[in-house]
This record gives C-alpha cells, structure tokens and sequence, in this order.
C-alpha cells in the first residue's frame, strides 16, 4: 500500500462520501419505492432496480432511495415518492423503468417535477 | 461504483458477539441473498453500540432504524418485512415500557437521545477494521494538521485552554503533563496508553478500543508529536481480546499507509507503536506499575517524584494517557478548545462516558456531558431501576477506589468537583446502581475485598490494613460486629490512607467511608441488633409471612429449597425457623410483599437432621 499524504486523506473521504450521505444524512434528495405486496407483485423491485443502476450511472452521492410498505393506492402501483430536500415531496404512479428513469433524469438531476406520472404532491412519512 | 440503498450495521463488539452477532450476521446474509438484496443493502460490522444489554443490536441507515435483541429466527421476517417490503419490524424495536409502545428511531429513545457522542463519535457508524471508514468520518485529519502546521506548543495550548482531565480517573489536566514531558530533555521519550480497565463493572475503554481503535491511535500520534516521543505503547488488558485484536489490525494498516513509522503524512515525524499485554493485576493500571510491567518486571507502584515525566519508562521522560484521554485529541485540535468547553462545566469541561449496570432497566455505556445531574443519567437515560416495585437506593461511582452516593444526594451535578465532595469520586466512569434491597456494609465489603486481593503488598497499610478492615466488615455481616467496630474502621481508614504509597491504598477506605457516612445506620442494625435489612446476610435476618397480607397463594412455598414453608391453599402461609436457610428465595418470590425480614433470631431451634450429622 502507498504512504498517504494529506492530501490522499481528502480523496479517500471523498470516496466514501456516498456511504457516509446515507449514515449521517445530509443527503439531498431520497427516492421511497413502496413495496407493498401489490407494489411487488406490480413490479416494483424492478423500479428499484432501475433507480439504483440509473444513481449509479450518474454517480451522485447525495440522492437516496429508500423503501416504505404499500401506500394505500394499490390501483396506481408501483409507486415512488420523490423528494427533494425542502420542497413538497411527489408520488408517482403506474410506474415502468422508462418512466422511473425518465423522473430520474428531470426530477431528481434536474429539479422539474414530471407533472404527467405525478399522482399527488405530499406523501406520508416511512414508519 | 458500489452503491446501496441501505446499510446494516450490526454491533460485533463484546456484548453482542456474545449475545449471538456471529449467527445473526450469518443469517442475514443468506436471506439477503436469497431475497435478491445483497446487491442493494450492505452489512457492516461495528464496535460496541452501548446497549449491550438488549443485544445483538442494528442500525438501519439511512432511517436510522434501531433493532435490538435480534435472533437467528426472526431475521427472514425482518429482511421480508424492513428491506423488501419496506415496513419497518416493529417486534424488534425498542419498546417504552410504560406506554408499551415501539420507538423505531434511535434517536428518540431516550437511552441515546440524551447523550453527546465526542469520544464515541464514531460508535454504530463505521466499520472499526476499516481506515477509509474513520478517515471518512475527518480521521486522521487532526493529526495531518498537528505534524505539519502546529508547533508542540500550540498543541500545548488548545489542549489547556480545552481543559481536557485525564479521564483514567484522576483527572489531571493534559495539557499540562504534556508540557512537562514536552520540556524535559532527553535522547528518547514514550508515549503511553492505559488500556488497563481494572475496575470490575466498567467497559469504557474496551468499547472505544473496539469500535474506534483508529481514534486511540491518532490521540497517541498528536501526543508523541507534542512530547518528541518516537515510540509509543498500548497497554491492553490480555482478557479484551476483541480489543487486541482490533488495535493490532489498526497499527498494521497504519504501518502500511504511512500513519505510523517513518515519516508520517510526510511530515518528517516519526513514531513506531506497539501493544504490550497486561496480564490483569489491577495495581497495573496505576502509571508507574505499569512503566515496571511494560520492563518485564514486576508491576508495582514506586514513590513519585521522580515522576514520569522526567523519569517513565525505562526512565526516560513518557506520558501516559487513558484509552478514552487519546480517543478526544483529534476533535479537541480540529474544532478547537472553545468547541470543547461548550459542554460541562469550567472545571469539568467536555464529556464522560459512563458505563451504567447494576440493578437498572438501561444497562450500557452513555456518554453525557459533564455537569448533568445523575439523576438524568440514572432515571432519563438508564430508566430506573429495573424491578417495578423496588426504590432506588444508591449509586457507586468509581469502583473500588469510589464511594456511594445515597438517593438523598441524586440532584448533584456530575462533575469532578461535586462528586468529590460526597466522598465518592468521577473515577474511570463505572457507575453500579443499586436499589432498596441492597445492604450497604456487605457492598463495601465487595470492593474491599477486591482491592485487598489487589494490594501489591508494597506498603504495609495497604497490604495488613485493607486485610484488617475485611476482616472486621466480614465479623459485622456474620454477627460479630463489637460496639467501637464503626470508629475503628474509620481510624483504619484514615491510616490507609495518609500512609499508602499509591492511588490503589489511598483509594481503598472509600466505599467503606462513604458507606459509614450515608448508611451508618445499617453497620448500627448489624451491630447491635444483628438485623440486615435488606436480607442478605443470611447470618443476620430471619424471615417471616404477615398473616394479613398473605394470600396463600403457594408460590413461596414451591420456591423454598428446604421446604420450611407450610400453610394451605388461600390461607395464610408460615416458615418454619428451624428449616429455614435464610435464602431469601420467598422474599424474592412472594407477589404481595408478604414476606417480612426482621433481626435474627436470639435463638435459632437447631434442625433435627443436624444432630445426626454431628455423630457420624
Ligand atoms: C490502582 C490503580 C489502578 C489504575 N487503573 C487504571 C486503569 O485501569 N486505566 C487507566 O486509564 N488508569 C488507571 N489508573 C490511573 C493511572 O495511574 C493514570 O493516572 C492514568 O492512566 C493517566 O491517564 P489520564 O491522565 O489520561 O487519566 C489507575 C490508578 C491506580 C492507582
Ligand atoms: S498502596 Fe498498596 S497497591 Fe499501592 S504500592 Fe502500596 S501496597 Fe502496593
Ligand atoms: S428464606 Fe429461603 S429457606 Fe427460608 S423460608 Fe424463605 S425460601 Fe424458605
Ligand atoms: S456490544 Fe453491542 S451494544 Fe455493546
């Protein structure tokens, strides 16, 4: 292993920022997939799994995504809530990969809410 | 790039490991995978989270979730309820006793959410045996800064203006020892850790060595910089072997990342450290027996001055630092003495980590301002005492060489300043809780005990004395206490005290002390009417049912192990005296306090059975 220097201890804490976004908060944006029975059975693993390729693709450290129960509008699974830190959150409805990845790119990296998958601005809180 | 959704940090410290981590992770793994998550949650393995009484304990970032008491059973219903269906699992969390309700979050339980985490800042957050981890948490950034921009002076000076007190349990300012040693002249100089932890109860330093030992290291680099000491030791208690295990791994991979040895940060400074495996004594922990230890001698205590920092180990000038001292250094140089000073009081600045166990709901390590009152720490943050029906009684700080604290004097702030004054002290931070049925004199016959095995046997007052004192606070709990013992055991006490070479006999009359001057009145009782209130010397008690409140229910008398009780069914019940055993089983076991403990009986019928053992 080389010998650190100082300024190899600032890449290093640069390097685990993601982890450490997730354990001490300051994140700036957290994803909710509800995975509810009726959201699994309508696919919600895969929205998850499509979140997490595209978070990865773009590398960004301050977005997390979580997971919360059924929301209670089984009709409109799966489901996403996204929410940007101080703004109102905004649940989407009847999702696909093509459209998770579309409210990726817009909401989440761009700060515009997707008006045409959005069910309702507001959601409930994970526990 | 690794990414995941969730990380798992599940406690491996000492506690946990015992109470079933190894099993659990295990478990969680394979259900993970089988659930198809191992790619998006993450498991982490940490140090000791301080509620190692409801362990195996996890966090669930970034909810900050907290589970506890988690077992091999329940982890495919947890990962199918919390991971895949994202419901938090109730039946895991935390409950509120009285309102019966579950807290998820960790930080609205009260256990955690009255603490200050400085010296654990880093506890069921990283990864102990990873260095990227602490460094992501600004490791290592202190010590960068202290080696390439701060001159051993103005360490010096953060640290004093800090008003940082070594928290090994004498509390001497550190910035001052360092300066001492700083300015003595000397081909060679040591930098020392106390990883000893001799007082029974505590597990302060052990937890810290687990779950941050990278934090101990970097107190100890800042501190050789500031002395120009280029080798340093760590002095481990050979039964933490958890702790050894992390500090070995954490030295190697600073050896070979450039954060021990040559040339540090590239900063031209140089230190080399190594562990050194104390075998125990207790008398080890006191500096300069452990300076012998560390030389392959025998570990006792010699006369100071010279002191150690002029003449340490191997007679050269060494600094010596408790493992919870070290493990505050790095966030006192990067946010500064004021920062530090924001908690505690003006002579008691900073936090303290506690280890709270003994008769209460919350047994763990909390780490509290200074200056809180106990009464926070032992209603608020440990719950009370643990049996419902049971009084809290007193407080035992600072292990054999502490005192008790009476419920009376529960208000005080915890400071070095008040506690001294009831006679107790701060100590290392073990603080044993006891309730109502607790009797005081044979819980000063405890510690004596202790420290009187302990002595070394260097002094004559500390060796003969503590032995003389144990003697006759065995006579008193046996019956054969004598009008005047209570005046010479403070005589005694007195004694051992002036004349003992080291902390260990000067320390050792103050349970004993502190238990004459706040619970007099039972050594009276034991004396004099040969009664143990509390029922626990069983040579000093007798045990009887009241009538009205008995309700015959049975329950005492299937508990007796010498069948001394008789009655029927929903009327009263009674003990016989000559079988009873003074176990106390039925006092424990009776629902309606019906049992009732009175003095001794003048005299005890003799069992029948007993004669015929004298004859054969
Ligand atoms: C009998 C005896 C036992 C001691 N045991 C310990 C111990 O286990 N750990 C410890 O840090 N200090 C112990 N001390 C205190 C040390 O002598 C010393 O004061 C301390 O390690 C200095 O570190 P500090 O200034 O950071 O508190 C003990 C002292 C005595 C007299
Ligand atoms: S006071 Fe006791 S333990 Fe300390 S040196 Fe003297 S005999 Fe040894
Ligand atoms: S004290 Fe023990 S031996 Fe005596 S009556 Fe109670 S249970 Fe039986
Ligand atoms: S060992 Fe797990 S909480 Fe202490």
């Amino acid at each position: 292993m080389a010998k650190l220097t100082i300024a190899d201890l600032k890449k290093i804490k640069e390097k685990q920022h993601a982890t450490f976004t997730l354990r001490e908060g300051g994140y700036r944006a957290k994803v909710t997939v509800h995975m509810g029975t009726c959201g699994i059975a309508a696919g919600a693993r895969n929205i998850m799994t499509t979140l997490m390729d595209e978070i990865s693709r773009a590398n960004v450290e301050d977005v997390i995504t979580t997971t919360s129960g059924c929301a209670g509008f089984c009709a409109r699974e799966p489901m996403a809530t996204v929410e940007i830190v101080n703004k109102a959150p905004v649940k989407y409805g009847n999702l696909t990969s093509d459209k998770i990845s579309e409210i990726f790119r817009e909401h989440v990296m761009g700060g515009n809410p997707v008006e045409k998958y959005a069910l309702v601005v507001g959601s409930e809180t994970t526990y | 790039m690794e990414k995941y959704r969730a990380n798992l940090l599940l406690c491996a410290g000492t506690g946990c490991v015992a109470t079933g981590t190894p099993k659990v992770r295990d478990a969680l793994k394979a259900e993970l995978e089988k659930q198809g998550l191992a790619d998006e949650i993450k498991i982490v393995l940490t140090g000791c989270n301080g509620f190692c009484a409801e362990g195996p304990v996890m966090l669930v970032y970034p909810e900050e979730i907290f589970y506890q008491k988690l077992t091999v059973n329940e982890i495919p219903k947890l990962v199918e309820e919390h991971f895949l269906k994202g419901r938090p699992y109730e039946k895991l969390m935390f409950k509120d006793i009285e309102k019966k309700h579950a807290i998820p979050l960790m930080n609205d339980i009260p256990f955690f959410k009255l603490q200050v985490l400085r010296v654990l800042r880093n506890k069921g957050m990283i990864d102990p045996e990873s260095l990227d981890e602490y460094i992501a948490r600004d490791g290592y950034t202190a010590a960068a800064t202290a080696l390439n921009e701060m001159t051993p002076e103005e360490i010096i000076k953060v640290m004093k203006d800090s008003g940082l007190r070594g928290r090994g349990g004498a509390g001497f300012p550190t910035g001052l020892k360092w300066e001492f040693a700083s300015k003595s002249q000397a081909d060679q100089k040591y930098m020392l850790c106390n990883g000893d932890e001799g007082d029974p109860g505590a597990f302060m330093d052990r937890s810290v060595m687990e779950a941050d030992p990278h934090s101990v290291i970097e107190g100890m680099i800042i501190g050789a910089k500031t002395i120009g000491a280029s080798k340093g030791v760590i002095y481990v208690r050979a039964e933490y072997p958890l702790a050894v295990e992390r500090l070995q791994k954490a030295i190697s991979v600073c050896l070979d990342s450039g954060l021990l040895g040559e040339n540090i940060l590239d900063s031209g400074f140089n230190f080399n450290l190594e562990i050194y495996l104390g075998a125990g004594a207790f008398v080890c922990g006191e500096e300069t027996a452990l300076m012998r230890s560390i030389e392959g001698q025998r570990g006792m205590p010699r006369p100071r001055p010279p002191f150690p920092a002029h003449k340490g180990l191997w007679d050269k000038p060494s600094v010596l630092n408790n493992v919870e001292t070290l493990a505050q250094i790095a966030p006192i140089i990067l946010n500064g003495a004021d920062w530090y000073r924001s908690l505690g009081t003006e002579k008691s600045p900073g936090s303290k980590v506690f280890a709270l166990t003994g008769d209460i709901r919350n047994v763990g390590l909390v780490e509290v301002p200074m200056g809180i009152p106990l009464k926070t720490i032992i209603y608020d943050i440990g719950g009370g005492v643990n049996k419902k029906k049971k009084k809290f009684k007193a407080v035992q700080l600072g292990g054999p060489s502490g005192g008790c604290i009476p419920q009376e004097l529960i208000d005080i702030p915890v400071t070095y300043e008040d506690i001294v004054k009831t006679g107790a002290i701060v100590g290392s931070g073990g603080m044993v809780v006891m309730d109502e049925d607790t009797c005081m004199v044979s819980t000063a016959k405890f510690f004596l005990e202790f420290t009187a095995d302990e002595s070394c046997g260097k002094c004559t007052p500390c060796r003969v004395g503590t032995r003389v004192m144990l003697d006759m606070l065995t006579d008193i709990t046996e019956g054969r206490g004598k009008e005047g013992d209570i005046e010479t055991l403070q005589d005694l006490s007195k004694d051992i005290i002036a004349t003992s070479l080291c902390g260990l006999g000067q320390t050792a009359p103050n349970p004993v002390l502190t238990t004459i001057k706040y619970f007099g009145h039972e050594y009276e009782a034991h004396i004099k009417e040969h009664w143990c209130h509390a029922g626990i010397c069983s040579d000093l008690c007798s045990f009887h049912i009241v009538d009205d409140l008995c309700k015959g229910c049975g329950a005492c008398m299937r508990g007796c192990p010498s069948n001394a009780i008789v009655g029927e069914k929903k009327k009263p019940h009674r003990i016989i005296q000559e079988l009873c055993l003074q176990c106390r089983s039925c006092y424990d076991i009776c629902k309606f306090g019906s049992i009732e403990i009175r003095p001794a009986l003048e005299t005890k019928p003799e069992p029948a059975v007993k004669d015929e053992e004298v004859t054969t």
